[in-house]
C-alpha cells in the first residue's frame, strides 16, 4: 500500500519536504511509517523516533493501522493562540 | 450552534461578536489573541504563522462545541488567523455570551487552553537581531482528547 506522509513547520524545515509518498506492507502501522522514513537517510532520520501524528485529518496513536491512501502528517509541537 | 474559522485574512473582532448575544445572554465576553514585540527578553518584529488547514478546521470546530457543551454556552464563536502578522495584529479571536459571566469567562478559557494543547498551527518569531525561530511549542495528546480537567475552576 501507499500512504502520503506530510510534514509541517519545523519538520518541514528539517526533512526539507512538505509531503512524499511511502510505500509500506499491509498491515503496517504509523510506528512502521516513521521507522521507514527515518531510515531513508540523514534529512529524514532527523524526524524524532515518536512524533505526534494525525492520520487522515485526527490525531492518532503510534499502533495506529494504516490503509492504502491514507494521509499520514507529522505534527511538531503546536503553538498556536 | 458555535461557529469556527481559520483565515489568512486580518481578523475583524466586531464581526465575531456580531455572532454571539442573545436577549436571554446578560454577559458577552470578547477574548483577543495579539503578537506582542517581545519574547524570553528579545525584541520581537513579527510573527509568521503556519497551520495543518484542513485539519485544524476540524479541530477548532470540536474545541467550540466542547466549550459550548461544557459550560452551555452555544452562543460561542472563534477565528484563528494564519500567515505573517504585524506586532498589533489580532492572530486569534473568542467571542461567547452566556446568562451570566462565570459561564462565558469557562468557555472562552477553555477555547483558548485547548487551541495552545491541540490545534495543528505553529508560529515562526522574527527578531529585531538574529535569525527567525519556531516558537517552543507543545506535544498534543496523541489521540487528541481534551484534557480532562480543562477549563474546571476557572472564573
Amino acid at each position: 500500500m501507499r500512504v502520503q506522509a506530510r510534514f509541517f513547520a519545523a519538520y518541514r524545515e528539517l526533512t526539507g519536504a512538505s509531503h512524499t509518498e511511502v510505500d509500506l506492507p499491509q498491515g503496517a502501522t504509523v510506528a512502521d511509517l516513521i521507522d521507514t522514513l527515518r531510515a531513508r537517510g540523514p534529512a529524514f532520520s532527523a524526524l524524532p523516533p515518536k512524533p505526534a501524528v494525525a492520520v487522515n485529518l485526527e490525531y492518532a496513536p503510534a499502533d495506529t493501522g494504516l490503509h492504502d491512501g491514507d494521509e499520514v502528517a507529522f505534527i511538531p509541537p503546536v503553538a498556536g493562540g | 450552534m458555535p461557529y469556527a474559522e481559520i483565515t489568512s485574512d486580518p481578523l475583524d473582532p466586531a464581526l465575531l461578536l456580531a455572532r454571539v448575544g442573545s436577549p436571554e445572554d446578560g454577559a458577552v465576553l470578547l477574548f483577543l489573541g495579539t503578537v506582542r514585540n517581545h519574547a524570553d527578553g528579545r525584541s520581537v518584529s513579527g510573527m509568521e504563522y503556519e497551520g495543518y488547514r484542513e485539519m485544524a478546521l476540524g479541530v477548532l470546530r470540536r474545541i467550540a462545541e466542547e466549550a459550548a457543551e461544557r459550560f452551555s454556552t452555544p452562543n460561542l464563536a472563534v477565528t484563528h488567523r494564519l500567515g505573517a502578522l504585524e506586532i498589533g495584529e489580532v492572530s486569534v479571536v473568542v467571542a461567547v455570551s452566556s446568562p451570566h459571566r462565570a459561564e462565558a469567562y469557562g468557555a472562552s478559557r477553555y477555547v483558548m487552553e485547548e487551541i495552545k494543547r491541540r490545534l495543528p498551527v505553529w508560529k515562526k518569531e522574527f527578531y529585531v537581531e538574529g535569525a527567525p525561530e519556531w516558537v517552543r511549542g507543545t506535544v498534543p495528546p496523541a489521540d487528541g482528547s481534551p484534557a480532562p480537567d480543562a477549563g474546571a475552576g476557572d472564573p
